[in-house]
């Protein structure tokens, strides 16, 4: 069970407001993408949720318990890997998880496996491809005790055939663990292909402008991306994010 | 290379001036007198090398924990910083009789010169390590929910590890000269000693061997630094360029 709320939150630095009224909910085992033109203030939510600043007013609930300024409470992959040149493979992806307590090797190397990463375990990350960092920086997330995962722009800086191989590979791992996932891009095709449902902030200061429910059934596959329908649906998407 | 040509135009100076041993003594009476005086000076070198040991261990540990204090604790580092910049501006040949003054001839006062000569350069190493540590990590660190001790355990110290050990080089090579220093000023024993006695009595070629015996023992330490550093460090600091390539082989 993981249920993220947030109400009414503002924030701003000094004069400049950057989220203003902001509201939105996750269910439990949702996939929600938040598109929003670069510099809307994504970056300063998940700051928000994650803790490490707190919102000027408004709340934030997860689970119906309030995390205003409350760290650790969701499992996060940042836009760029982050992993530690010094540890191994298998000491980078229980990271997350050797904070909050013991962990299970086992579960690990079955998750590093399961990304197709075997034999790269005691590999330092200086020997991984981008998108093999980006993997286990996924399975960090997944692999953390927290239930609720953030996501942020965790594909942009990939080339388009990797990128296309990861958000297939994301969905593979998803449909199998059903996490709730709060995930922040810019691409609208991405946001569609992955999601359950998208919420389309506004420019500074950031408000929700639109939300739509992605109609396609999953398990979905990649010759999605060039039906009719889905081209259809895009342009709806890119429209709402002009006006 | 450019050693050699050094040393064989100082050998070949001292022949066709006929500089004055005492002035100059060519090379080949000094490599003369480090094999022949062996037995004089020995028992110096064991001397020194046991105190560079031990006062290159306190001070680099009093550096570490410098360090770590004024980095974890907030207001230290406003408190302390100028303390430490004041530490190394009083030159060591002042400070050095005050502390013969305090604490005698023994072992403590040369201690003390050694660790205050070789903490310093430990600790803005080690500081700038863990200042310098990447944003993108930290942030996730953060977001992970880690605390300031999981943060510093698991990210800040290994990070700076690889420049502490830069620090812990200068300081290996610096023990060697507080060692000698701390001599000069009091003791019985030592390269220190040695060095004194030997100018008084215009014996300059042992001199130069004293000077050479720093020179190597700190060449030693310094190499003993880095074999050390080899064997704990063994991830690679990101250098861009080579991130990718190993991968592709």
């Amino acid at each position: 069970m993981s249920h993220l709320v947030i109400k009414q939150i503002n924030k701003s630095f000094g004069n400049h407001a950057v989220l203003k009224n902001l509201s939105l909910t996750v269910n439990d085992g949702e996939f929600v993408s938040i598109l929003g033109p670069s510099g809307s203030g994504k970056s300063t939510l998940f700051r928000l949720i994650g803790g490490i600043s707190l919102p000027d007013n408004g709340d934030i609930y997860l689970d119906e318990v309030k995390i205003n300024g409350r760290r650790g409470s969701i499992s996060y992959m940042p836009q760029s890997p982050a992993l530690l040149p010094w540890r191994s493979i298998l000491k980078n992806v229980v990271l997350g998880a050797e904070l909050h307590g013991p962990y299970d090797k086992k579960i690990a190397l079955q998750m590093i496996e399961r990304a197709g990463l075997k034999g790269y375990e005691n590999h330092y990350p200086y020997e991984l491809s981008g998108g093999m960092q980006q993997r286990v920086s996924f399975i960090r997330a997944l692999l953390s005790p927290q239930k609720f995962m953030c996501l942020d722009e965790p594909f942009s800086a990939l080339d388009e055939f990797t990128r296309l191989d990861m958000q297939k590979w994301l969905m593979d791992v998803w449909s199998e663990y059903r996490r709730s996932i709060l995930f922040v891009t810019h691409n609208i095709e991405e946001a569609i292909f992955l999601s359950d449902r998208i919420i389309i902030l506004s420019e500074r200061p950031a408000t929700v402008k639109h939300e739509f429910v992605i109609p396609f059934p999953r398990p979905r596959h990649e010759g999605l991306l060039l039906t009719e329908e889905f081209l259809h649906f895009k342009k709806k998407v890119y429209e709402k994010m002009q006006k | 290379m450019v050693i050699i040509l050094f040393i064989i135009g100082w050998e070949v100076a001292c022949q066709t001036f006929e500089i004055p041993t005492w002035l100059l003594p060519p090379p080949s009476d000094i490599v003369d007198e480090a094999l022949t005086g062996w037995n004089q000076y020995s028992k110096h070198i064991s001397s020194t090398v046991q105190l560079a040991i031990i006062g290159f261990l306190v001070g680099s540990s009093v550096g570490i924990v410098v360090a770590i204090s004024l980095h974890l604790i907030p207001f230290m580092r406003e408190a302390f910083y100028p303390v430490l910049i004041i530490s190394q501006n009083i030159p060591v040949i002042v400070s050095a009789p005050l502390l013969i003054i305090w604490f005698g001839f023994g072992m403590l006062p040369k201690v003390i010169i050694i660790t205050l000569v070789c903490f310093f350069p430990i600790t803005i190493a080690a500081l700038d390590g863990f200042r310098q540590t990447n944003r993108d990590w930290l942030h996730y660190m953060q977001m992970a929910g880690a605390s300031k001790l999981q943060i510093f355990r698991k990210l800040e110290w290994p990070h700076a590890l690889p420049a502490v050990f830069s620090g812990l080089k200068i300081s290996a090579t610096y023990s060697v000269m507080g060692a000698v220093i701390s001599e000069w000023l009091g003791a019985n024993k030592g390269i220190g000693v040695y060095m004194t006695l030997a100018s008084s009595s215009f014996r300059t070629d042992r001199v130069f061997v004293a000077i050479f015996l720093v020179i190597i023992l700190s060449l030693l330490f310094f190499g003993l630094i880095v074999y050390i550093e080899k064997k704990l460090v063994r991830w690679k600091p990101i250098e861009e360029g080579n991130a990718h390539e190993s991968f592709s082989h």
